[in-house]
């Protein structure tokens, strides 16, 4: 039962609907509480280059301290004609509760299919991403515990990644790192990725420093740079390891790639 | 088109069940993709008290789900029309969510509205205004004036409150019958026409700037630099802004954009070229 569970055993089985006794409340009286949310744990990566997308997240499932499982996807193809998704071009990844995040991925594919059935060509990133904002919103006042990313390439065939708060409000950004290891992750990526706070040596002093001037970066730069975020994660947080799920998206369709992560 | 006004053209508390106890997913809907008045609501006698304690940061600080708040954004009225300016930092928490939200929001070519508390909020509640002012046009071959696309606005958030709604927020418009038009709408209800608002957690610190500078009759250059200051100041002081400048100008013939730019170098510039903010001193020898 402890798979349930946030805190295993400490306060035996936790149902969604859980009915504990209150110690000390008068007879028959009873708390009656609603927790319809888990937080599984594991982190997420996007990054957007010039003619292609990087989506990444972790495979390890937690509730808890408990690892329930070392193999669970959190980043997929969406907007494919088959369930094997071979001729998708979007990807979604969902960190947070993981059944609300495989509730919001089937449904924004449900969402995918009906657009290329009614419009007779698939969806655009930039209509997906819209629609999913409004998906969230819908659930205002019941939310989806789950930090959603789109990613994809734009009409220019630029890589496009979208992210996403629980309740839908979204931005088109360069890239974004979501779940429980955000915090770490994200630092390193605006330093890697958006060159912040890194200045042009002997430019000048103090505040006249100049900036460091972006510069797209090639797949295999920001290849490099997904697994050391992961392994950088992995070594300081408990919930992110086991393997590294990648998905990359280049206009000759969507490749994924499993790597191993440190599994203690 | 008709059938299309049709769809939407009954009043809000008409459409659907709002509050409906069970999620149908409904495929038909998908073919109107836009935002809509059907909401999920979770299966317990009080929904708002159950989703405050699962989201309201302030009220349960372990609460599982962050929604990104924390702003400042200004508007005021000039004989130039309307400049609305902002930061662009989001924070969920102590987070830092985002350093690069886009706080105003183009409701249409014409009319601007500010993102204050719930991002999701507003956004989707002023896109959605932005669907009924289409309509209005559609329906009566002209432009919708600003005092009604705002009554709208509080129309449908006073439908909502006490559900846990949080948007503060300002639509600007020129009009020719109304000139340079602005309101504040909040998601309590309040519906308030002005010549200068300031809303968000920096709302003191930019009123401190906008209040001393402030007169009608300013320079279109003038307006749009007392802006950028006034949010400047405010960044400067609220931790939970920063980021960006977002700066409008919403004249009679549509709005125009004045950039989106870095705070870090707009402070270094107005401290060392104008001798302001002459507390902050580079060297941390000298900081008292």
């Amino acid at each position: 039962m402890s798979m349930f569970s946030q805190n295993p055993l400490m306060n035996g089985p936790n149902y969604s609907f859980s009915e504990t006794p209150r110690v000390g409340a008068p007879e028959g009286a009873r708390e009656h509480r609603f927790d319809p949310y888990t937080d599984n744990g594991g982190s997420t990566l996007a990054i957007a280059g010039a003619d292609f997308t990087i989506m990444a997240g972790d495979t390890r499932l937690t509730s808890g301290y408990s690892i329930n499982s070392r193999f669970h996807r959190k980043v997929f193809k969406i907007g494919g004609t088959t369930t094997d998704q071979h001729d998708a071009h979007l990807v979604l990844s969902v960190v947070g509760f993981a059944a609300d995040g495989e509730a919001l991925m089937e449904r924004v594919d449900a969402m995918c299919k009906m657009y290329r059935y009614r419009h007779g060509r698939p969806i655009s990133v930039k209509a997906c991403a819209q629609r999913l904002s409004t998906i969230l919103y819908n659930k205002r006042f019941f939310p989806y515990y789950a930090y959603a990313i789109l990613g994809g390439l734009d009409e220019e065939g630029k890589g496009a990644v979208y992210s996403y708060d629980p309740v839908g409000s979204y931005e088109r950004e360069q890239c974004r790192a979501g779940g429980a290891a955000a915090s770490l992750i994200m630092p390193f990526l605006d330093n890697q990725v958006n060159f912040k706070n890194q200045f042009i040596p002997g430019s000048g002093e103090g505040h006249a420093l100049q900036e460091r001037e972006r510069r797209p970066l090639t797949r295999q730069e920001v290849e490099v740079l997904v697994k050391d975020a992961f392994d950088g994660a992995v070594e300081r947080h408990i919930e992110v390891g086991d393997g590294l799920q990648m998905m990359v998206i280049t206009n000759k369709g969507i490749e994924e790639i499993i790597l191993p992560l440190k599994r203690d | 088109m008709d059938t299309l006004v049709a769809r939407y053209s009954r009043p809000a508390y008409q459409q659907e069940n709002q509050f409906d106890d069970i999620e149908e997913y409904d495929y038909a809907a998908d073919s109107v993709s836009g935002p809509s008045l059907k909401f999920a609501m979770p299966p317990v006698a009080h929904p708002s008290s159950w989703l405050r304690a699962a989201t309201d940061d302030r009220s349960n600080p372990h609460c599982p789900i962050k929604i990104a708040h924390g702003t400042t954004t200004l508007a005021f009225r000039f004989q130039g029309g309307i400049i609305v300016a902002t930061d662009s930092r989001a924070t969920a928490g102590n987070w830092i969510a985002s350093q690069t939200v886009k706080k105003v929001i183009e409701i249409n070519s014409d009319l601007l509205g500010t993102m204050a508390g719930g991002a999701a909020d507003c956004q989707y509640w002023l896109a959605w205004l932005g669907m009924q002012c289409r309509l209005h046009e559609l329906r009566h071959k002209r432009r919708i004036s600003v005092a009604a696309a705002s009554k709208i606005l509080a129309n449908l958030v006073y439908q909502y409150k006490g559900m846990g709604l949080s948007m503060g927020t300002m639509c600007a418009g020129v009009t020719k019958e109304e000139g340079p038009a602005l309101y504040y709408i909040d998601s309590d209800g309040t519906r308030l026409a002005g010549n200068l608002f300031c809303v968000g957690s920096g709302q003191t610190f930019a009123y401190g700037v906008l209040d001393a500078e402030y007169r009608y009759d300013l320079t279109v250059e003038e307006a749009l630099e007392l802006g950028s200051r006034s949010i400047l100041a405010a960044t400067h002081r609220d931790a939970y802004s920063g980021g960006f400048i977002n700066l409008y100008h919403v004249k009679e013939s549509g709005w125009e954009k004045h950039g989106f730019t870095d705070t870090n170098p707009v402070f270094w510039k107005t401290k060392l070229e104008k001798a302001e903010f002459s507390n902050v001193t580079s060297d941390f020898s000298e900081e008292v």
